[in-house]
């Protein structure tokens, strides 16, 4: 450790430390501009100048570049410090007099008006364009209002972590200013947008090239950090990399090895970007699959206008705007801010639809009514429900359709049919027009809103056929997993030992989802408190004298009771698994398999018997 | 020297292949003569019928019956060579199944008659004129064997002791049975002699444990692909079902399994189970789909049957079962 005095208070800091770091450690103020806590020290604003005596002589120097030693003592704002600093800034404030940080810092030590100030009749110079390649968040170099202070902190962090190398210093003295190499974008710019978030005077900006204000950045509906949580309710909320996004894993396309930024600043050292996926291995006797369901895409309506026109949102967006610790603090916004004064919710969007799921997804009808309750609670907006018929079936729900009827939410009875933003009469220009057939009067309507709510329904996920596969469990045409009994055994499986719990079965809404949770507990207890599972006596025995290993059986059987053994190389049968279905049986060609108590001697002889 | 073994080999609805096989042990044949006379082999010497009525019962040590019993000449031969064999061994998948004689079955002997005399594309034949049993000809009576209902596996029609499988049976089987003879180790009674398991046992090919077939394919019209299995890329092959002993020739070939050693010991349909164990692995989520895919397996019931409809529960279409009773 190091000991050293700052404004005559004793400090101690670790060997190899700045003196800016001791500052920084001790809660000593120090203005710095160049200063970015992952790049290697630069000195080049002289900001964070400090006198330091070591031996009794003091000198001025920047706290950023001296190492701590044993016996400084470092004196950070007294007269000549400030003097100091002040040259620097107006030296600064001359070549960038725009920069707000410098009029700030100006402010603060008593300038007026720069003594370096020179003529303003240079013109501007062009502004320089990075790659067109990557259409979303690139970056410009603005350079007409006059901000750069040449610290050098956007090159370096190029250089240091991006390792792109895209910009640098080009020209010298008064001529010398940040560009990408002979003025022409660079190809090794990933438009990562580092530079900008280090620029502390703001003279690189990141900005959207189509124009889109970023608004509900946690919707993906725009540009974001690569490192994150996926919404501020996750659980568990820890964030995770977006690759996509990454510098580093961006690099490692390119062979680098960059960035790691997040690695270094975290002080738990939980970051670590090299870690892989890896499988763990767990013997258990129960397993309760619980693995959801997903939204419907409402992309694949591509009449509903969804990702094409905007303010067409799904049910999940919404809900995720109208929370209050949400990016527009529970506000309802448009893209361009404004509040909405009349909003569509369109129900069944996915679902009852024979082009895409013919089912019912069982949550939609109440959480539209929500949604309206909710736009009512917090907006003077009109609402409008489209919708089939009004499925309220839950304890209490019909109630909260009849509140809804009286808190002047229109109801219009037919599907939304489409979405456009095609006027045809001047009240619908610059709105969103939703068409249906109003089946209750019989007419076709078309009725302008400034924002739609779809009502995305729920769908098996991608992956349910291979977890299916996995736990031997089989699953109805639509793809959610099948109960072994629809009234009798609603969270068991075929499988012994394997429940179902939550939408995974079917669609279905929260209490449902928590009783049938708690009733696959219970029976998960009630065998693993047992200890002991009791099996089929009738099952399928394979002769391994007869099996010639051909494998036809192993993918048939739905228990996946049957394995292939590398040694023998014959199939084999857990008879813990095996139920006796006689699939295997059936399909063996060999007559290997065999099923106790329906042997096919047996067969052939009660055959005989019933044909004699 | 003790005296020496007698052999006969006796053929019936066969091509001929069979005999071939015999020829084809090379120099072994010299052991054989070595070993045992050959006392009626009608194909390679001049034997007549006579010949044959000389050897008294139990005249011939072991007797090989080659071909399927299809007419009522083949029924009096089978029964002959029953009765002066000691040992009786079916010679060949005609003989064992019923063979490619037997697919006749799936008509009736009249329907094959009409095909044959009246239907086939190089006949011509306007007065419908059809060969008799009897005719009178200058020199004497002419007849000919009276086709039966359907053909029959040896084993329907008379006593088997053992069974010699292929198409043709492999000259390594053959010398395994001969040396057995002369040995005299002789296997349990019905002993089919080959393997016991599969042809999939032997086979190298690399099978996959999700075995699914989406589409059927001639193999003449894909290329396969040599490490792997057959049935995988869609090619209908038997050897799943068929019992091996044969090192998988076929499939080592490129060739799909055609089933020439039939079923193994625990099945008793060989066609049966193929075709249960076909559909088991088509892969569809409709009956239409599954539909189409099994349209495309060209002759399903040729390529369940190719060797073994006599010996099937399907029996013949429409026709009676009365001839070959006993």
């Amino acid at each position: 450790m190091v000991k050293l005095t700052i404004n005559d208070q004793e400090a101690e800091v670790e060997e190899g430390a700045t003196v800016l770091g001791a500052c920084k450690a001790a809660g000593v103020d120090v203005p710095t501009l160049c200063y970015v806590p992952f790049l290697e020290p630069y000195g080049a604003c002289r900001m964070c100048m400090v006198k330091v005596s070591e031996n009794g002589t003091p000198r001025l120097t920047t706290a950023c570049t001296l190492a701590a030693a044993d016996g400084m003592a470092v004196v950070t704002d007294d007269d000549d410090v400030r003097a100091a600093r002040k040259v620097v800034l107006e030296l600064l404030l001359a070549r960038a007099p725009d920069a707000e940080i410098l009029q700030e810092m100006a402010e603060e030590y008593g300038i007026e008006k720069s003594r370096f100030a020179v003529e303003e009749e240079e013109p501007p110079t062009e502004a320089v364009a990075v790659p067109e390649a990557e259409a979303e968040g690139e970056l410009e170099i603005e350079k007409k209002p006059k901000k750069c202070i040449l610290c050098g902190s956007c090159y370096r962090v190029c250089e240091q972590r991006v390792q792109a190398f895209a910009i640098g210093l080009v020209q010298r003295g008064a001529d010398a200013e940040v560009a990408p190499p002979f003025g022409r974008p660079s190809d090794n710019c990933i438009a990562c947008g580092a530079c900008a978030s280090v620029c502390p005077t703001g003279a690189i900006t990141a900005a959207d090239r189509l124009g889109r204000q970023i608004v509900h950045d946690e919707l993906t509906l725009a540009s974001n950090s690569a490192i994150k949580v996926p919404i501020k309710q996750a659980v568990p909320n820890v964030p995770y990399v977006d690759k996509e996004l990454c510098i580093h894993f961006t690099q490692n396309e390119n062979g680098l090895d960059a960035c790691r930024i997040c690695e270094d600043i975290c002080p738990k050292e939980a970051v670590d970007l090299d870690a892989e996926d890896e499988d763990i291995e767990l013997d258990v006797g129960t397993i309760i699959v619980a693995t959801g369901f997903k939204t419907f895409d409402p992309r694949r309506i591509a009449e509903l206008g969804y990702g094409r026109l905007p303010n067409v949102i799904s049910g999940l967006e919404f809900e995720l705007m109208m929370r209050a610790d949400g990016y527009t603090e529970g506000e309802l916004l448009m893209e361009n801010g404004e509040k909405p004064k009349s909003i569509a919710i369109l129900h069944c969007v996915g679902s009852r639809d024979k082009n895409y799921n013919r089912y019912c997804s069982r949550v939609c009808c109440m959480y539209s009514l929500k949604f309206a309750h909710l736009i009512k609670e917090k907006t003077d907006a009109e609402v409008y429900q489209f919708y089939i018929d009004m499925r309220s079936f839950g304890k209490g729900y019909e109630e909260f359709y009849d509140r809804l009827l009286e808190e002047g939410v229109f109801f219009i009875r037919g599907r939304g049919a489409e979405v456009t933003h095609v006027a045809e009469r001047p009240e619908e220009e610059s709105k969103l027009v939703v068409c249906c057939e109003d089946t209750l009067i019989g007419a076709y309507r078309r009725v302008p809103v400034d924002m739609v709510v779809l009502a995305t329904g729920l769908e098996p996920r991608e992956d349910a056929d291979e977890v299916r596969r996995t736990f031997g469990i089989s699953c109805g045409a639509e793809g959610f997993f099948t109960e072994k009994h629809a009234k009798l055994a609603p969270v068991s499986t075929t499988t012994d030992g394997v429940f179902l719990a939550g939408a995974c079965q079917g669609p279905k809404d929260i209490p449902d989802s928590v009783a049938q949770g708690s009733a696959a507990a219970a029976q998960a207890l009630a065998l693993m408190d047992k200890g002991l599972v009791e099996i089929e006596p009738i099952t399928a025995v394979i002769d391994e004298n007869v099996c010639c290993g051909c494998k036809i059986c192993i993918g048939l059987c739905t228990y996946t009771a049957i394995s292939f053994n590398e040694e023998d190389k014959v199939s084999e049968v857990n008879e813990a698994l095996c139920k006796g279905c006689g699939t295997c049986v059936a399909a063996c060609t060999t007559g290997a398999a065999n099923q106790r108590h329906f042997k096919n001697e047996q067969i052939l002889a009660e055959i005989e018997g019933v044909l004699s | 020297m003790p005296e020496k073994f007698k052999f006969a080999f006796m053929p019936s609805a066969s091509c001929g292949g069979c005999e071939i096989a015999v020829v084809d042990i090379d120099e072994v044949i010299l052991k054989v003569a070595e070993l045992a006379d050959i006392v009626y082999w009608p194909t390679a010497l001049d034997f007549k019928d006579k010949d044959l009525e000389a050897i008294p019962d139990g005249g011939i040590t072991v007797g090989f019956f080659n071909g399927a019993v299809r007419n009522d000449h083949d029924v009096h031969h089978a029964k002959q060579m029953r009765r002066k064999s000691q040992v009786l061994v079916s010679f060949g998948a005609c003989a064992q199944m019923g063979g490619i004689p037997s697919l006749g079955n799936f008509w009736t002997t009249e329907e094959l008659a009409h095909r044959m005399y009246d239907t086939v594309p190089s006949v011509v034949n306007p007065d419908g004129t059809r060969p008799q049993l009897k005719y009178d000809a200058p020199e004497g009576e002419l007849t000919l064997p009276r086709a039966m209902d359907r053909a029959y596996a040896l084993d329907q029609v008379v006593d088997v002791d053992y069974y010699l499988p292929g198409c043709p049976p492999q000259v390594k089987w053959i010398v395994a049975a001969v040396e057995a003879v002369a040995k005299g180790e002789l296997p349990p009674k019905g002993t089919v002699i080959a393997g016991t398991k599969a042809v999939c046992d032997e086979c190298p090919r690399e099978r996959s444990e999700e075995k699914q077939v989406t589409e059927f394919k001639r193999i003449h019209l894909v290329e396969n692909d040599p490490e792997k299995c057959l049935l995988e890329q869609g090619i209908m092959c038997c050897g799943p079902a068929t019992r091996d002993g044969c090192e998988a020739a076929c499939v080592v070939a490129g060739q799909a399994c055609r089933g020439c050693f039939g079923p193994t010991d625990n099945v008793n349909d060989m066609g049966a189970k193929l075709a249960s164990a076909i559909a088991s692995i088509v892969i569809a989520d409709t009956q239409a789909e599954a539909d189409k895919i099994l349209d495309k397996l060209d002759d399903p019931a040729g390529y369940f049957y190719r060797f073994g409809l006599a010996r099937s529960m399907l029996g013949v279409q429409r026709g009676e079962r009365k001839d070959g009773d006993e």
